[in-house]
């Protein structure tokens, strides 16, 4: 191809895609007011609700390794008489490489500087206490507990970017009812990736429920519907729903989404629960991916997973202040007892341990 | 991806533009901005600290100071700072010259290692070559499946055995050397956190096999976490390269910045969707040159010489030439585009857009309800719209299933279209409207 050849087609193809977008978009904003407006989230049923499944505290046994990494960023602070510029710096960095974010690391040192004024705090050490306690502050008084239906099948939705951890989350979740007395049924909607279906259908296998699948390429809407159904059927229970992990960029993929929570409205009341599962090494993109799924779906909570490393899934702290999304859950480990409540006052020391 | 962070640059050096001279105070205010843009990015707080102090350092230098226009060398000096931390020249996998060659993928849960596997092998066999993709990955439940149903799809052999990943991977490069196959692609076992066991199990393989790439797969979300993956890893097994995989969402990329700044190697491939032909060589200019919204010319080119032929190129050149452009060839240009990839990603490499165009969401199956307006046209409507009256509007509507106020604001648009193509006939670049309404 020659240069100018090229040069031409290029600004064609320039020109051309501009239209495209432009014609796209025209259509689509017809298209989107001719359409009602989404329902808004279900509010969570009242009488049904039951506390979050206890587990024993081992997020701080898990975060060893956190808290080795965090004092060491931290370590310029210890030995340390004055509170100077280096002290705040130090204390801005240990938040940064949490993936606490810029904008919530400077509200936090903001109202940290204040709160020092006013506890005439001038040792360093304390500070990291005081960061600590508005942390907890940030976080308390929010009901994190997992929703059931007074009667009929409950259904929680799991939904989130690819890679997650969705699968693993609702396998421990479906042990956790199985051992509370209920019934789990394992609904494998994520009918595009490959093997996907074979790998709950594995699990469900493994803990003892029961579990509903199509054939790879099929409507997940459908594998929803029938998967509701058979609960219904069969008494009740708990259905467990496994979307596809999706970008929450893909406007195609969210619209699937949104098909797929109104199948599942069918059922009064249903959804009770829609969690965005999030992997705590995932930085402050985390934010744009609870934004997107609680616009499309409603996020009634968030599961934070991989908690074990020695990443901090600071994020969160975003997601729950700005958005008031929830943290429900935490996963700390590859057991079923290794997904367990997430704690404020645990979470904030994990960060300044 | 990059767009986000794209944005904030070229907020920050909107303002500089257009000063004659910058003061040291200037300088810092920029620094300041380009720090909080990097860290809102994910780039690592270390990496954040160099690259803001070598910034600082060259545009308080001579270099600026001597400058006619210090902004813009001032973009100039972050731009060759981004090239450099993004790693200066395109990295190429390494290829044994006594085949097969080994590549090894190693990462985290859930980074999307077996799906890059699956990409690789794509790319590979497009290359010319044969691979054979190799599930060493015997921990996670389903994992081999999901490899062959990958292999299947791509029309690539897939090696698996129940017994142990060193097992497999050494039984593998027999079965290459059997099979003839030249490129043997190992699918590792991702753990949820760096560990021991697993760091162990890749230096057997490795000890083994002797790979001759090792690649880290890296989700393009991660956080400040991509620095320690990066760095363990490279510690226990040694790596070549890097993949970033899910580069088609919203991040803001700093992971790609952060991982070759600190351990040094270079990003080698990017995974850019959810198909498996998305999956692109990484080129580190070409990046830099999108972070600060000039545009993927390069990129551009390639992907219109790969999709265009040569016969079509040159009759829509002269079409165009004539200032001749009907809705034939308005549908035709529009598979052909269509052809290169999706639109999203074509627009995010197009230089000047105005930014409501590159953040504008694009859903590509309203393309498919233009084509249909267009395909319910009869030939001559197509090159004559001027004919279309009101009862062959109310046709074309119902043919294509829409109604008649789009078909109506299909034509309009195109006449503007049409126009913009004239005046590039002329040599003019057009002035673009903004999309809306």
């Amino acid at each position: 191809m020659s240069p100018t050849l090229a040069a031409v087609l290029l600004i064609g193809i320039f020109v051309l895609a501009a239209a495209l977008i432009w014609l796209g978009l025209g259509l689509s904003r017809r298209a989107q007011r001719l359409e009602e407006a989404p329902p808004p989230p279900e509010p969570a049923e009242p009488g049904g609700d039951v506390a979050a499944p206890p587990g024993p505290p081992r997020l701080r046994d898990r975060m060893g390794k956190t808290r080795a990494a965090l004092s060491r960023s931290l370590g310029a602070l210890t030995g340390r008489r004055t509170i100077d510029d280096e002290a705040w710096d130090s204390i801005e960095e240990a938040l940064l490489v949490a993936d606490v974010g810029v904008t919530t690391t400077s509200r936090l040192l903001d109202e940290l500087r204040a709160r020092a004024a006013t506890a005439r705090v001038d040792d360093p050490e304390q500070l990291v206490t005081l960061l600590r306690q508005e942390i907890v502050d940030d976080l308390s008084g929010i009901d994190r507990s997992l929703h059931h239906a007074p009667d009929g099948p409950t259904v929680w939705l799991f939904v989130g970017v690819n890679g997650t951890g969705k699968t693993t989350t609702i396998a421990k979740l479906a042990q956790r009812e199985i051992e509370g007395g209920h019934a789990a049924l394992m609904a494998a909607a994520d009918t595009f990736r490959a093997a996907a279906a074979d790998q709950l259908t594995h699990w469900a296998e493994r803990v003892g429920a029961d579990v509903v699948r199509g054939q790879e390429g099929a409507d997940p809407g459908s594998v929803v519907f029938d998967a509701v159904d058979a609960a219904g059927g069969r008494g009740a229970g708990v259905v467990l729903v496994d979307t596809a992990g999706r970008m929450h960029t893909k406007v195609n993929l969210m619209e699937e989404l949104k098909k797929i929570r109104r199948i599942a409205e069918r059922t009064p009341g249903a959804p009770q629960e829609v969690l965005l599962v999030i992997d705590s090494t995932t930085g402050q993109n985390g934010l744009a991916q609870a934004r997107q799924f609680a616009e499309a779906v409603g996020v009634t909570g968030v599961v934070l997973t991989k908690l074990d490393g020695t990443a901090k899934g600071g994020v969160v702290l975003a997601i729950e202040v700005d958005l008031g999304i929830p943290v429900k859950l935490i996963g700390v480990g590859e057991a079923a007892e290794d997904l367990v409540p997430f704690d404020p006052a645990e979470f904030a020391a994990a960060l300044f341990a | 991806m990059f767009d986000a962070l794209a944005d904030r640059f070229d907020g920050i050096f909107k303002r500089l533009r257009g000063r004659g001279r910058l003061s040291d105070k200037d300088v810092d205010e920029v620094a300041r901005e380009i720090r909080v843009a990097l860290l809102e990015a994910d780039v690592n707080v270390t990496v954040v600290k160099s690259f803001i102090n070598r910034v600082k350092e060259r545009a308080r230098g001579a270099e600026v100071a001597k400058s006619l226009s210090p902004a813009q060398q001032v973009i100039k000096i972050v731009h060759e700072e981004l090239v450099t931390t993004l790693g200066g020249e395109t990295g190429k996998l390494a290829m044994s010259s006594k085949p097969p060659t080994v590549v090894m993928l190693a990462g985290l849960q859930g980074s999307g290692k077996t799906t890059a596997a699956g990409k690789l092998a794509r790319h590979l066999v497009a290359d010319g070559r044969k691979p054979l993709l190799v599930a060493a990955d015997l921990q996670r439940p389903a994992a081999v499946e999901q490899l062959r149903v990958l292999g299947q799809r791509i029309d690539v052999p897939v090696f698996s055995e129940p017994t142990d990943p060193v097992k497999v991977a050494r039984a593998a490069l027999k079965e290459a050397d059997r099979t003839g196959r030249n490129v043997v692609i190992l699918d590792t076992a991702g753990r949820l956190q760096i560990d021991d066991e697993l760091m162990g199990e890749l230096r057997r393989i490795r000890a083994k096999v002797e790979p001759d790439d090792t690649l880290l797969v890296v989700d393009a979300m991660t956080g400040q976490e991509a620095v320690n993956v990066a760095e363990a890893f490279d510690e226990a097994v040694g790596l070549d390269g890097v993949i970033l995989t899910k580069i088609d969402g919203d991040a803001r990329g700093g992971a790609a910045l952060s991982v070759k700044e600190v351990v040094g190697k270079p990003i080698l491939f990017a995974g850019t969707g959810e198909k498996l032909d998305d999956f692109e060589p990484f080129h580190p200019d070409r990046m830099a040159s999108r972070i600060l919204g000039m545009g993927d010319m390069l990129t551009l080119i390639e992907k219109a010489e790969a999709a265009f032929d040569e016969e079509e190129a040159a009759k829509a050149e002269k079409k165009l030439r004539k200032g001749q452009f009907t809705l034939e060839d308005f549908l035709d240009q529009m598979q052909q585009v269509r052809k290169m990839g999706p639109l999203q990603n074509l627009v995010g490499m197009m230089p000047g857009l105005p930014k409501e165009a590159r953040d504008a969401e694009l859903d590509e199956s309203q393309l498919g309800r233009i084509e249909a307006i267009i395909r319910s046209m009869t030939p001559e409507e197509r090159r004559n719209p001027t004919v279309i009256n009101g009862s062959r509007r109310l046709r074309i509507a119902r043919g294509s299933g829409t109604s008649t106020q789009d078909v109506n604001g299909m034509l309009k648009q195109f006449k503007m279209v049409q126009q913009m193509m004239r005046s590039v006939a002329k040599g003019k670049m057009p002035r673009l409207p903004v999309p809306g309404r």
